[in-house]
């Protein structure tokens, strides 16, 4: 199933709720959701309009007002919609994934603020690597928050992945040193690194997540591969503030938009993404391990549009 | 927290205080300014249209623009606007005439349920009740042991029988445990979920007939953004929310959120959440708030959190050793002391009427380890030398540098501040002094019973 058709699942629960009809479908292990409602389309004929839905969708006054300005010439042929997703396509696709290079394994760092589903992507991403073939080693380096760690031991145990714990108190970046000597010693191919989430004003967490950066750096050439900033798709105008934030310290490479099965559209990573260059990798549109799915701009920008959603 | 806010809303009241004849086009550029600065802080978008739409149709109008203040009268009218956008109610929790009182907290996933229930637990003691915390989020992993482990760290009592999977038999278990034990308030902690999630949302329904709290507190994160109001109005159609806990407020998020849950709930913010400790919750002041949106600092909360940190012994103690002039190098280790625990020094320096733009611009360049130095210094000192500071010589000050790991100048300036700060000490005793003898009290401070001079 499409991302999109997954989201679609996600907003025709809304819509069937209303209707009171819930026909469910159980198919291969996954809860899916039939399918069966012409998606009427949002009104999006005035400029004004589209100011409120990109606005409605988080994307922020200061990108939307470049959007709008991005397609105010071209909307003689009256098709403003179409104009406007071209563009939106456009933004989102010119950011790439840089090329991953360097030793084995390749480490990837997963940070965040609190709550926004760290823990719950390093165990999809698990899933995601080990149905692709990889053989992932999962990592708790959050030794803060109470039970994170036996939060994330579950996953593993589901996903079937190789687990290294830190005790509660020590020093995360020793916990990513073990972790990444495990994965070498056993010939893994990926080390997922869960870190403790932090609010990205908090100096002193994050110059201890750029500690755990040259401990990795020093364990594996190239390391750490990938850094992935998880954001909360309800998140508002803070997103990009977080995101320069963890840009700094740590370098993003990618972005993870978690809960988008809810009613927000996370529209903030279109604007750190226009803004930093820094583009979306994988949504999660729902509450099951496999529910993480690699990012589509042509899915998304469709999505955004999606009345009710 | 509201800093670059009330940053924002100050440049758009400038725009008006330019002006000595207020036009209807003026007050349309301040409003745009506003709209903008409302917008940018995550406030919902219709939220914010309706908002500036009540302030329009109040400002433009004759009695107004006509008024010999007509700036301060627009700003009154943004005062009274956005308070009642945050409603009014009293701040906290209150108690309920219900033995055990039942409390529910709801929300999305990640808003922070769990930190927020031992919190409140805590806050509660702190009231001289006695909170009995359950948690009944049976689908994420670990999440009872989360709310185990944070409860046990507070010393607060948990409900985890582990024969209860049911969510309802755990809350009906707290319930009844409570009440044959003497607990006054059980807290119940609820799975995340979305409020589109027609069956978890039917759980919380179950949940709310069995256990029929009194108060059910939606907790959300001060950093979401337009969807906040769709999420919270879900929950309050279907369970009816009496309060809300705005999280996670110790970012820099401007909190819009708050403006647009309270708007559309219409229940007040109850308490917000400002930091990792578990003591960081506090007690929600609408109004308090507003005056810091706008600039005008937040003299009370101030006065607070002075009270929370010293005793009213130690204050009577400090007063009189200024009036009789004898603060010692001793005293000023304990002042900074109470002022470290106060809290960090920009979030204090926001409180303070006309600081607010400050503090933003204080919060990079006010060096958190100076008053660690200078306490460091204090302590290097012997006995003798904090009580008599003139004994203090250079071959003294050179063993003070070296044992906090300072130099001679900085030890050198540490006691100059001192002397000076005496010398202003002795000034404010003899004014106290002579007030004393006159019996008579100053007028303009607003002093309140008990208040410390801290």
């Amino acid at each position: 199933m499409s991302f999109l058709e997954r989201l679609r699942a996600g907003l025709r629960r809304t819509t069937d709720q209303l209707v009171g009809r819930f026909d469910r479908l159980d198919a291969g292990g996954a809860t899916r959701v039939t399918v069966g409602q012409a998606t009427a389309t949002v009104s999006i004929d005035t400029l004004d309009s589209l100011e409120e839905i990109l606005i409605e969708a988080d994307i922020g006054v200061s990108a939307a007002m470049r959007l709008i300005e991005a397609v105010r010439d071209q909307t003689d042929d009256a098709d403003l919609r179409s104009v406007v997703k071209r563009e939106l396509r456009r933004l989102l696709e010119a950011a790439t994934p840089a090329p991953v290079r360097g030793g084995r394994p390749r480490v990837v760092l997963v940070v965040g603020v609190n709550g926004t589903g760290k823990t719950t992507t390093v165990g999809r991403l698990a899933r995601l690597l080990t149905l692709s073939g990889e053989r992932p080693v999962i990592c708790a380096a959050d030794t803060f928050r109470a039970a994170a760690v036996e939060q994330l031991e579950v996953w593993a145990t589901r996903v079937g992945a190789d687990f290294v714990r830190a005790r509660p108190g020590t020093d995360p970046a020793a916990v990513v040193f073990d972790a990444i000597s495990a994965g070498k010693a056993r010939g893994r191919d990926v080390v997922l690194v869960d870190t403790a989430g932090r609010l990205h004003t908090r100096t002193n967490l994050m110059s201890e997540l750029d500690k755990i950066r040259r401990v990795a750096a020093r364990a594996v050439d190239g390391a750490p591969h990938e850094t992935l900033l998880v954001l909360d798709a309800t998140v508002g105008q803070n997103g990009l503030a977080q995101a320069r934030a963890f840009l700094e310290s740590v370098g993003v490479t990618g972005i993870v938009l978690t809960k988008l099965d809810g009613t927000a559209k996370g529209g903030i990573a279109v604007a750190i993404t226009a803004e930093l260059g820094v583009p979306i990798r994988y949504v999660g549109v729902g509450e099951q391990l496999d529910d993480l799915v690699p990012f589509s701009a042509a899915e998304y920008v469709e999505a955004l549009f999606e009345p009710a959603w | 927290m509201f800093a670059s806010l009330s940053e924002r809303l100050q440049t758009a009241f400038a725009v008006v205080r330019r002006e000595t004849r207020l036009t209807p086009e003026a007050v349309e550029t301040a409003l745009r300014e506003i709209r903008l600065a409302l917008l940018e802080a995550d406030v919902n978008f219709k939220v914010v249209k309706a908002f500036i739409d009540r302030v329009r149709d109040r400002a433009v109008n004759r009695a107004v623009l006509e008024s010999l203040t007509p700036a301060q009268q627009v700003v009154a009218i943004v005062r009274d606007e956005l308070r009642t956008l945050l409603g009014d109610g009293p701040a906290g929790l209150t108690a309920s005439r219900q033995r055990p009182q039942v409390v529910l907290l709801l929300g999305l996933q990640g808003a922070g349920k769990t930190t927020t229930t031992v919190k409140l637990a805590r806050w509660l003691t702190g009231q001289g009740r006695h909170p009995l915390v359950v948690s009944t989020d049976m689908r994420r992993p670990a999440a009872i042991e989360q709310l185990n482990a944070l409860a046990h760290e507070a010393g607060i009592r948990v409900h985890d029988p582990a024969r209860d999977t049911a969510v309802v038999a755990r809350a009906e278990g707290a319930v009844e445990l409570a009440r044959s034990m003497g607990f006054d308030v059980v807290l119940i902690d609820t799975a995340g979920r979305l409020h589109i999630d027609d069956d978890l949302m039917g759980e919380l329904e179950a949940l709310k007939t069995a256990v029929q709290p009194s108060d059910l507190l939606y907790v959300a994160d001060a950093m979401t953004g337009q969807d906040a109001i769709k999420s919270a109005g879900e929950f309050n159609r279907r369970l009816g929310i009496s309060g809300v806990v705005l999280t996670k407020m110790d970012g820099d998020a401007r909190g819009g959120a708050a403006l647009s849950v309270a708007s559309v709930v219409g229940v007040p913010i109850s308490f917000v959440g400002d930091g990792e400790r578990l003591d960081d919750l506090q007690p929600f002041h609408p109004d308090r708030l507003v005056s810091r949106m706008l600039g005008m600092g937040d003299v009370l909360s101030l006065v607070e959190k002075a009270e929370q940190v010293v005793s009213r012994e130690d204050a009577t103690r400090l007063e009189r050793k200024i009036r009789g002039n004898d603060f010692t190098l001793q005293d000023m280790r304990d002042q900074l002391e109470t002022v470290k625990r106060m809290g960090p020094l920009d979030r204090l320096a926001e409180l303070i009427p006309g600081m607010g733009q400050m503090a933003s611009r204080m919060s990079g360049e006010v060096d958190p380890h100076a008053l660690v130095r200078t306490m460091a210094i204090i302590d290097s000192m012997t006995r003798r030398e904090r009580v008599r500071y003139q004994v203090i010589d250079g071959s003294r000050r050179r063993r003070i540098a070296r044992g906090s790991g300072t130099t001679v100048q900085d030890v050198n300036r540490l006691v100059k501040q001192f002397v000076e700060m005496r010398r202003m000490l002795k000034t404010v005793g003899a004014a106290s002094r002579s007030r004393k003898k006159k019996g008579r009290r100053r007028r303009g401070i607003p002093t309140r019973p008990g208040m410390p001079v801290a």
